[in-house]
């Protein structure tokens, strides 16, 4: 068991210069299943100890046993052979900042906000995260006492669940879980009661956007109890075409049934809805698509200034463009890493020092240089 | 079958509101519900729900009407439903059970109608409690005879549909209606 107390210390020693693919999130590999448009699945679940209240109620003595008995029982399990414990509250901002980036705690967890008018960042909590793949990370104290998470490449959500059910049955060998037969497990917000499971996949939808069918598609979602939202989660705008598509029903269908509507009837639907937007653009406007990625591509290459707003989105034409082939040689893996890199706190701990906001633009337009310049021709 | 209160459809929306200080059932149907003004939309905000459930002006006594929403108190922690109702968060697992009657249309009409839970549930942490004087191990064989026969009814009906045989869907998906809705021998 490893569990330094320097918090995220395996990207500390990130090999920026050189190679950037050897500190990339495993669960963004993008080989897989649907992976032209399924970047990853995620399956999270919410748990609360018995006996304590949940955190938002909970006395801040009580919030700090809690914490003492799940770390104890996390690194107690025997997860995997490398186990990164961060305690949050111990934490640098810029460090919580890289963790909500690379998707491993929530923004809500890295301020340390138990509900909407309490908490702060001195509040006793903390994460497990599984190393080197950063496959599973568990939450303690979020606005449950336990979020256990498990991410994979591309579209894999059975596989997700499988290990997550797992990690859950070694976290209750030695945890009473708050359970009611007829609520199922017990969480702060109804919202969550019953299975208390998550199905999320992150889905990058150009083709949709571009046709103008992406709100269609999101209006199609909500009929169906589903939530769309960005690559950051909870009220986050779809910079880069990409949305996080989750199941909001959890009472009365039972894990396997919402895994088998998400990963049988609803995913295999949008997927196929954004690949006909792409065929249709490819045969009717191909010129445009191609002229849009090499533009992209060009701008990436060629400024000394760039925003993430705009980075985003000419990495989303740069992916279209390497998926559907009109970009020869450029690997969509590569894109997708990308998009984790040129975050605000990704790029400081890439440079080793602090930035303000003029210089990280000026940072993120080197990386993006330097990375991307190679396709050119 | 629960019927509309105002016609003979089958009942689909089921609503409590407090009024001056007493609790009204209505239980309607697709189409009243939609001219009565009940919201039908499933998975509305939590914070929405709430507005609508709690606040239903009532003009004899609104003051009252919410005093006794706001004193419906948690003997665990002490949480109210206000407390709820202000925050959308519950303070602990005992929240459940002191504030079921008024949480459970809440919960209803968060998870499109569903009542009960059906899935897995923590063996180890219920071996030694008990629920209303039963052991819950016993009650556990019920919730997993209902999910079985909740996903066999699952597939049958994908296969009623792909083969267009639309009224021995319509059959089963009353089954599992009932089924998810009744929560078997649990309620
Ligand atoms: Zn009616
Ligand atoms: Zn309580």
């Amino acid at each position: 068991m490893n569990a330094p107390s320097e918090p995220g210390e395996p990207k500390r020693t990130t090999p920026l210069q050189g190679d950037l693919h050897r500190s990339r999130a495993g669960w963004l590999r993008g080989d897989g299943r649907l992976s032209d448009v399924v970047l990853s699945s995620r399956v999270r679940l919410a748990r609360n100890i018995a006996g304590f209240a949940f955190p938002n109620r909970a006395g801040r003595a009580d919030r700090a046993r809690v914490l003492e008995l799940a770390k104890a029982r996390i690194l107690g399990a025997g997860f995997t052979e490398r186990l990164l414990w961060v305690d949050l509250h111990h934490a640098a901002a810029i460090d919580r900042t890289l963790l909500v980036e690379r998707h491993l705690i929530s923004k809500q967890h890295a301020k340390g906000k138990l509900g909407p008018s309490s908490g702060g960042p001195d509040e006793p909590r903390g994460v497990a995260i599984a190393l080197p793949e950063e496959s599973m990370s568990i939450m303690v104290n979020e606005e449950d006492h336990l979020r256990v998470q498990v991410m994979r490449p591309a579209f894999d959500l059975a596989e997700a669940y499988h290990a997550a059910d797992a990690a859950d049955d070694r976290l209750e060998e030695a945890l009473d879980i708050a359970f009611s037969p007829r609520f199922g497990y017990l969480t702060a917000c109804p919202t969550n009661v019953g299975t208390g499971a998550r199905f999320s996949v992150m889905l990058h939808l150009p083709g949709l956007k571009l046709t103008g069918e992406i709100d269609k598609v999101k209006r199609a979602a909500g009929d169906m109890s589903l939530a769309v939202r960005g690559f950051y989660g909870e009220g986050s705008e779809a910079v880069g075409d990409l949305y996080q598509l989750s199941n909001q029903t959890t009472l009365g269908k039972s894990e396997g049934v919402l895994l088998h509507e998400m990963e049988q009837e609803i995913v295999p639907r949008v997927v196929e809805y954004e690949r006909i937007a792409r065929r249709q653009l490819l045969e009717r406007r191909a010129e445009i698509l191609a002229d849009q990625a090499f533009r992209a591509l060009g701008t990436v290459t060629h400024a000394r200034i760039l925003s993430s707003d705009e980075s985003m989105d000419c990495l989303s034409r740069i992916r279209l463009g390497a998926v559907l082939g009109l970009l020869p040689g450029l690997d969509q893996q590569h894109v997708n890493q990308l998009m984790l890199f040129i975050q605000p706190a990704h790029l400081q701990r890439l440079a080793g020092r602090e930035m303000n906001q003029a210089e990280r633009r000026v940072a993120r337009a080197d990386v993006l240089r330097r990375e991307l310049s190679g396709y050119c021709r | 079958m629960m019927k509309c209160d105002l016609c003979d459809n089958e009942a689909t929306t089921h609503e409590v509101v407090i009024r001056g200080g007493k609790k009204l059932e209505r239980h309607l149907c697709e189409v009243c519900a939609k001219q009565h003004g009940v919201d039908t939309r499933p998975n509305v905000p939590i914070h929405e729900l709430l507005k609508n459930f709690v606040l239903t002006p009532a003009p004899v006594a609104p003051a009252r009407a919410l005093e006794s929403a706001r004193t419906l108190k948690c003997e665990t922690c002490g949480t109210t439903f206000g407390d709820f109702k202000a925050n959308s968060l519950l303070g602990c697992a005992g929240c459940y059970a002191s504030m079921e009657a008024s949480l459970g249309p809440v919960v209803e009409r968060a998870h499109e109608g569903a009542t009960h839970h059906v899935g897995k549930v923590p063996r180890r942490a219920l071996a030694h409690s008990r629920q209303g004087g039963r052991p819950m191990e016993a009650l556990l064989g019920s919730i997993r005879e209902r999910e079985e026969r909740l996903n066999l009814l699952r597939k049958q009906l994908d296969e009623a549909v792909r083969n267009e045989q639309f009224e021995r869907a319509a059959r089963l998906r009353d089954e599992m209606r009932a089924l998810e809705g009744s929560g078997g021998s649990l309620a």
